[in-house]
């Protein structure tokens, strides 16, 4: 499904600043996987996601989207396979336009927009039982502006907006880590939800190593641009919050006792 | 005031009005501020001057004259996206530019449009006075623009035009291309100033190179005067807002220099002070306000 071959980016290249944001990234991520990406910060998490999604440009190596050569192409074309949910609830909707009109415009994603009328009326019945499963009512307040919602329900609603058209990638960017613990479990109960029932193929970058081990069957952590730790299946299922930060700080050679309240 | 003098004035904003569309859609919409206008505004008259002159259709004269106009658009689009040069620095140098240009298209600084058909005389044609006429043919004008507006932006293409405006990375990952809807965007709002542009020019008789300055500065204040007295309400209402506002800034700059206080009078020079200084109070005082009342 997805293939990143030597994958490299820098930021600040050429200067006293320079970054080695991923380093030569090798990763082969199967049809159907849902994969849990952990690391500290400026690991390369977020940068990985970009790169994929091509809000970055990369400086070598190589991206396969379901069997495509994608490395040349710009972020909006690799739109059409690819679902994002961003860590800014603001990001992944419209404040100005109405919560119908923002899923009118979810739903031509990867498709031609022409002059046809833009919320179609055999649409908002889709978009009625695709808003029922929030649980939050939107439903019957397709005609509000979005921004009138809160943060939780605008992050709830870019996440049907990002699995309305179904996409061969869903790209999760801590989309949890801006709300408050309550309305946090319930996009991650929903996100659990939405993936489960469909199948789809997502990387969820997350920076709460339980919330790592809960979900997915896989799970990867970065660190300074590079993978340290890639497991699946019974072996990520038998993983522990400790078992990670002994890893973590094996690997950086340095003692965790202190870290490990405040991590854990 | 008299009559003569409202009508006049009512005309004259709905004629505008339908470049106010223009700035509306640029500078609310697109969130592009697009200066473009000061030359696009005269590139539309000069194209119908020069098209009548030559014999063409008065209202195909108008067609060429947005063809224009959408080109001169997509030209400052194109040097903020692809060349990315600051959107009001990209419009300034198509405006700069479009002042050549203009004189070339003239062959000279101004072309006269007496004597010859334009679109109001089918409209006389029916009998009607002038004064009446050019009222009502351009109360259709922008009754038209309007609803055309509207309706572009309740489409698939024009929700994409709002989003790119509103939140360009959520549209971009929605998989629209936001360079082309910020050159279809800019295009068309620049076709809607020329195409008042021309109507301006058949309306008075004549095109001239300086007819565009402060372009800009009426628009804005429009835009501003309509919302302040509709509100910032749906894209319905802010279309509408523009069209209205044009209306009421004209009234009332045509109440202002009929104003009089002992041997003191505004001469229409003041105009550009005045509107001036009504843009810089409309776009402060919500400001003044917000703080006022955080208090």
């Amino acid at each position: 499904m997805i293939r990143l071959a030597r994958l490299t980016k820098r930021f600040h290249r050429g200067g006293v600043n320079e970054v080695m944001a991923l380093d030569g990234i090798d990763l082969h991520i199967r049809p159907g996987d849902f994969v849990s990406i952990i690391g500290s910060n400026g690991a390369g998490k977020s940068t990985l996601l970009n790169c994929l999604a091509g809000t970055y440009a990369i400086d070598a190596g190589s991206i396969r989207l379901g069997g495509r050569d994608v490395t040349a192409w710009p972020e909006y074309r690799r739109a059409k396979l690819i679902g994002r949910v961003f860590q800014d609830p603001l990001v992944g909707t419209c404040a100005a336009l109405s919560i119908e009109q923002n899923m009118a415009l979810a739903i031509r994603r990867g498709r031609s927009r022409t002059l046809a009328w833009g919320v179609k009326k055999p649409d908002r019945g889709l978009f009625r039982t695709q808003l029922e499963i929030l649980g939050l009512g939107l439903e019957d307040r397709l005609k509000s502006r979005v921004g009138l919602l809160s943060g939780g329900q605008r992050q709830a609603l870019t996440m049907i907006m990002a699995t309305l058209i179904e996409p061969e990638v869903l790209l999760l960017d801590e989309h949890t880590a801006a709300l408050d613990p309550k309305t946090a479990a319930q996009i991650l109960d929903l996100t659990h939800r939405i993936i489960e029932t469909r199948g789809l193929t997502t990387l969820m970058v997350t920076h709460n190593m339980a919330q790592a081990l809960s979900f997915g069957n896989r799970l990867i952590m970065l660190h300074r641009g590079r993978v340290i730790l890639d497991v699946a299946g019974e072996e990520k299922a038998g993983l522990k919050v400790d078992d990670l930060l002994a890893r973590f700080y094996s690997s950086q050679g340095e003692a965790f006792s202190s870290d490990r309240a405040l991590l854990g | 005031m008299t009559a003569y003098a409202f009508i006049g004035a009512v005309e004259q904003g709905l004629l505008y009005g339908i470049m106010v569309l223009g700035v509306y859609l640029t500078f609310r919409v697109l969130d592009f501020p697009d200066l473009t206008v000061d030359g696009s505004l005269p590139l539309g008259a000069a194209v119908s001057a020069v098209a009548i002159s030559n014999g063409i259709d008065p209202f195909l004269a108008i067609v060429a004259a947005m063809a224009a106009g959408f080109l001169a658009g997509c030209v400052t689009a194109l040097l903020n996206t692809k060349l990315k040069i600051l959107h009001l620095l990209a419009s300034i140098l198509t405006m700069i530019a479009l002042y050549s240009i203009n004189i070339r298209i003239m062959d000279g600084p101004n072309v006269s449009l007496l004597g010859v058909v334009t679109v109001l005389d089918p409209i006389m044609a029916w009998g009607l006075p002038g004064y009446l006429a050019a009222p009502l043919l351009f109360a259709l004008c922008a009754a038209a623009a309007t609803v055309l507006m509207v309706w572009f932006l309740h489409t698939e293409l024009g929700l994409a035009v709002l989003a790119t405006g509103d939140n360009a990375r959520m549209i971009t990952a929605q998989g629209v291309n936001t360079h082309r809807i910020i050159i279809l965007g800019v295009g068309l709002s620049n076709a809607l100033v020329a195409a008042s542009g021309a109507l301006v020019a058949q309306n008075q008789g004549a095109a001239d190179v300086n007819m565009g300055v402060g372009t800009i500065i009426a628009g804005l204040a429009s835009v501003i005067v309509g919302e302040t007295l509709l509100g910032h309400g749906g894209i319905t209402r802010g279309c509408i807002a523009a069209i209205l506002g044009s209306v009421i800034y004209r009234v009332a700059i045509a109440a202002a220099l009929s104003f009089k206080l002992g041997t003191f009078a505004f001469t229409p020079s003041d105009l550009n002070l005045i509107t001036a200084l009504l843009v810089i109070a409309a776009l402060t005082i919500p400001m003044v306000k917000a703080r006022w009342s955080g208090r």
